[in-house]
């Protein structure tokens, strides 16, 4: 399964490059060219056939890039020190293991043990310049093997929770491998316009890679795709969930990057509608998307989010289901072809 | 014997106190092929017995070895809905559960996550705070009415995590509390087997350590020994713990040294570890030892009970990390310790009575 290859590949953001390879190999053969840019974005073209009324360029985006850790010292004991890149809650992290730089050397977050923790300091929350990744190796060949910037990404495995049911899946990094498999799924069909796929870097650290790609390709109309947000798990206080697992495809109103075009939502739930897929509206105001850089670029560029909803995202582990993930190449790629008529005013 | 491989395997194998079945099924079959025969209690402990050759008397004093094959894990106390409600099954460090993955033992197994949720969501200073235990939660992925159907309140849950090797020999993984004693043990049964001893030998795998001393306060009393060393782990040195506070990791098994321990076997543990060159620590235990050995000790009359430790970092978490050439020294000191184990010595363990003549309960 690609989703699998996806999030067992590590590429964490400013070092996609696994992922890419994965991504070629996957678009190979359904798709009419593509490049790769100064910053790292895949930018696939699917050359249109022509016809309809609607727009001659369509751009639909998935980041590649994960959150992960960096390092940034190593003790003279050998302990690495390192700093989140992206945002990551540093309680997260406690008594995981991690795998070090394109080697993946296997490592542990130690914790003190707790018989030997005061009282205090069981209700304190550790900061991650308080943490260290052991790998075990001796001092001096840790600081051969691994050097200040090398990435750090958590060591996680793909495997199925529910087989039937929910369908449901666990692994690392869906936010975003599971819009980048959605949008390999789009590329295998074809439309009148031309569909740029751009699989972009950076999104984690400030939506960077986005803008570039962009302005690059400059489509009439564009879309993003993301595992977002999905926070249905039980509370005290009664809070919205943001998106509900297995309630299908979310669309984003607004969130803190974007407010999404209204013609475009509208499209996309008349398609919903007509072919009977679920969908769901996340809770506005939560998050942000590449959307947020894509639709202020140049001119103005009319956008929108459809999201896989994803439980625990930016920790070691997340959880999301197949029949969302399904729902949502459905819907993207009904979308896209009401989108050959052009947009509704 | 390929004691990271083996360590390996009891570690991934489940059971959590009070639930040892799946591992000591495996500890079982290891330690029935080491030795003369395999039993278990009714608590559950895997008792191994090894005949010795007996002392020129025709007596077969017997030895004891305990190291526990439980482990800490979780329980459900409630099905909410698509999600699991838990407590704990000994001492967890609640900050080291959030986003962990786990297997809930239902009606089948059951992978699963410990949820948290993500900062998105989190209103400012919310990532401040400890998430207390009851507001954590297993999501196995699920629907609530078949949910319902496959968990019950009481299903154990493990902490899911594979082992590792790291470098210089380290291994990582969950329950190395105290299988990485079990594994020395095993090793020490393999090198008997080519090595003469009078003395029989009783190894355990007890049970319920984490819960109490369970195991070992009913497999003592059952084996009735005349000497016992209780294995565990103790504190290997890591960044954020002072010094004096840990021992060192590859530094060779630690033996320990205050009164829960009998000082001749004390001796004689050091006196061996020199003899053949074997690295040992010593570990300064003023008290309570909060091991198998403080249950052992006080067993029907009394049993000379010693201590050998293993150093471990990061303990009770799944990230555990014990060097295996410690493992390896351990299971050759016991091995050269009970190999030599003889006549003398076990009369100078044994209780002395001393006769006062004809005034015998006479007032003095």
């Amino acid at each position: 399964m690609l989703i699998q290859e996806l999030v067992e590949a590590d590429g964490v953001s400013g070092h996609e490059g696994a992922v890419r390879e994965v991504l070629i190999k996957a678009i190979e053969g359904c798709a009419d060219e593509y490049r790769v840019d100064a910053l790292g974005n895949l930018i696939v073209v699917k050359r249109g056939h022509g016809g309809g009324t609607g727009p001659k360029s369509v751009m639909v985006s998935a980041h590649m890039d994960e959150v992960g850790l960096m390092v940034t010292y190593v003790e003279r004991d050998g302990t690495i020190r390192f700093s989140p890149v992206g945002g990551i809650d540093s309680r997260v992290v406690l008594a995981k293991r991690v795998r070090i730089g394109d080697e993946r050397i296997p490592g542990v977050i130690g914790v003190k043990p707790i018989h030997l923790l005061e009282q205090a300091e069981r209700g304190r929350v550790l900061r991650f310049d308080q943490m260290g990744i052991d790998t075990g190796m001796a001092p001096d060949e840790v600081a051969r093997r691994v050097t200040p910037g090398t990435y750090v990404a958590f060591d996680t495995a793909f495997q199925a929770l529910d087989e039937g049911g929910l369908r449901t899946v666990k692994g690392k990094a869906f936010d975003d491998r599971a819009g980048c498999a959605v949008l390999v799924e789009l590329l295998k069909d074809r439309y009148a316009f031309d569909l740029y796929a751009a699989f972009t870097v950076q999104e984690e650290v400030g939506l960077r890679g986005a803008r570039v790609a962009a302005y690059t390709v400059a489509p009439e109309v564009a879309f993003a795709l993301e595992g977002t947000v999905c926070d249905d798990s039980p509370k005290e206080k009664d809070v919205s969930p943001t998106t509900r697992l297995g309630a299908g495809p979310a669309l984003t109103i607004m969130d803190r990057s974007v407010v999404c075009d209204r013609r475009l939502v509208r499209l996309i739930v008349k398609e919903a509608e007509a072919a009977g897929i679920p969908y769901q509206f996340k809770q506005p105001g939560i998050g942000g998307t590449d959307a947020g850089a894509i639709h202020i670029q140049k001119e103005g560029i009319p956008s929108a989010v459809v999201a896989v909803p994803c439980r625990y995202i930016h920790s070691p582990v997340s959880v999301m289901s197949l029949n969302d993930f399904d729902h949502a190449v459905r819907l993207m790629r009904g979308a896209l072809h009401r989108l050959e008529g052009g947009l509704e005013a | 014997m390929q004691v990271a491989e083996f360590l390996k395997r009891i570690s991934e194998a489940s059971g959590v106190s009070g639930a040892e079945s799946e591992v000591a099924g495996i500890v079982a079959e290891t330690f029935g092929g080491l030795a003369t025969r395999v039993q278990t209690d009714a608590l559950g402990n895997v008792i191994a017995f090894k005949e010795g050759e007996g002392l020129p008397s025709g007596e077969h004093p017997r030895i004891m070895l305990a190291g526990h094959m439980d482990e800490i894990g979780l329980m459900v106390t409630k099905v909410d809905g698509a999600f699991l409600r838990f407590t704990t099954v000994g001492g967890f460090d609640v900050r080291t559960l959030l986003g962990q993955e786990v297997t809930v033992h239902g009606r089948r197994r059951l992978p699963g996550v410990i949820g948290c949720r993500p900062p998105h969501v989190l209103s400012g200073g919310e990532n401040d705070e400890v998430v207390p235990i009851d507001q954590l939660f297993i999501d196995v992925g699920i629907a609530a009415g078949t949910l319902a159907e496959l968990v019950e309140v009481g299903d154990v849950v493990t902490i899911r995590r594979d082992a590792v090797d790291l470098g210089r020999g380290h291994v990582a993984g969950k329950g190395l509390d105290d299988r990485a004693s079990v594994a020395a043990i095993a090793l020490c049964l393999e090198l008997l087997g080519r090595r003469h001893h009078s003395w029989d030998v009783y190894a355990v795998a007890t049970t319920q350590e984490e819960v109490g001393l369970r195991g070992a306060t009913t497999s003592a009393y059952g084996v009735a020994p005349q000497a016992a060393i209780a294995l565990d782990v103790t504190f290997g040195n890591q960044p954020g713990v002072p010094e004096g506070q840990t021992l060192a990791m590859g530094g060779g098994p630690c033996i320990g040294l205050g009164a829960n321990f009998h000082p001749a076997l004390h001796e004689r543990l050091v006196a061996t570890a020199k003899q053949h060159e074997i690295p040992y620590q010593i570990d300064p235990t003023p008290g309570r030892s909060g091991t198998d050995a403080w249950a052992i000790q006080v067993t029907r009359e009394g049993v000379p009970t010693a201590l050998v430790s293993i150093p471990l970092r990061y303990m009770h978490t799944p990230v555990e990390t014990v060097d295996t050439h410690d493992i390896e020294r351990a299971g050759r000191l016991l091995a050269a310790f009970i190999a030599e184990l003889d006549d003398a010595f076990a009369r100078a363990l044994s209780v002395q009575v001393k006769k006062l003549g004809a005034q015998g309960g006479q007032p003095c």
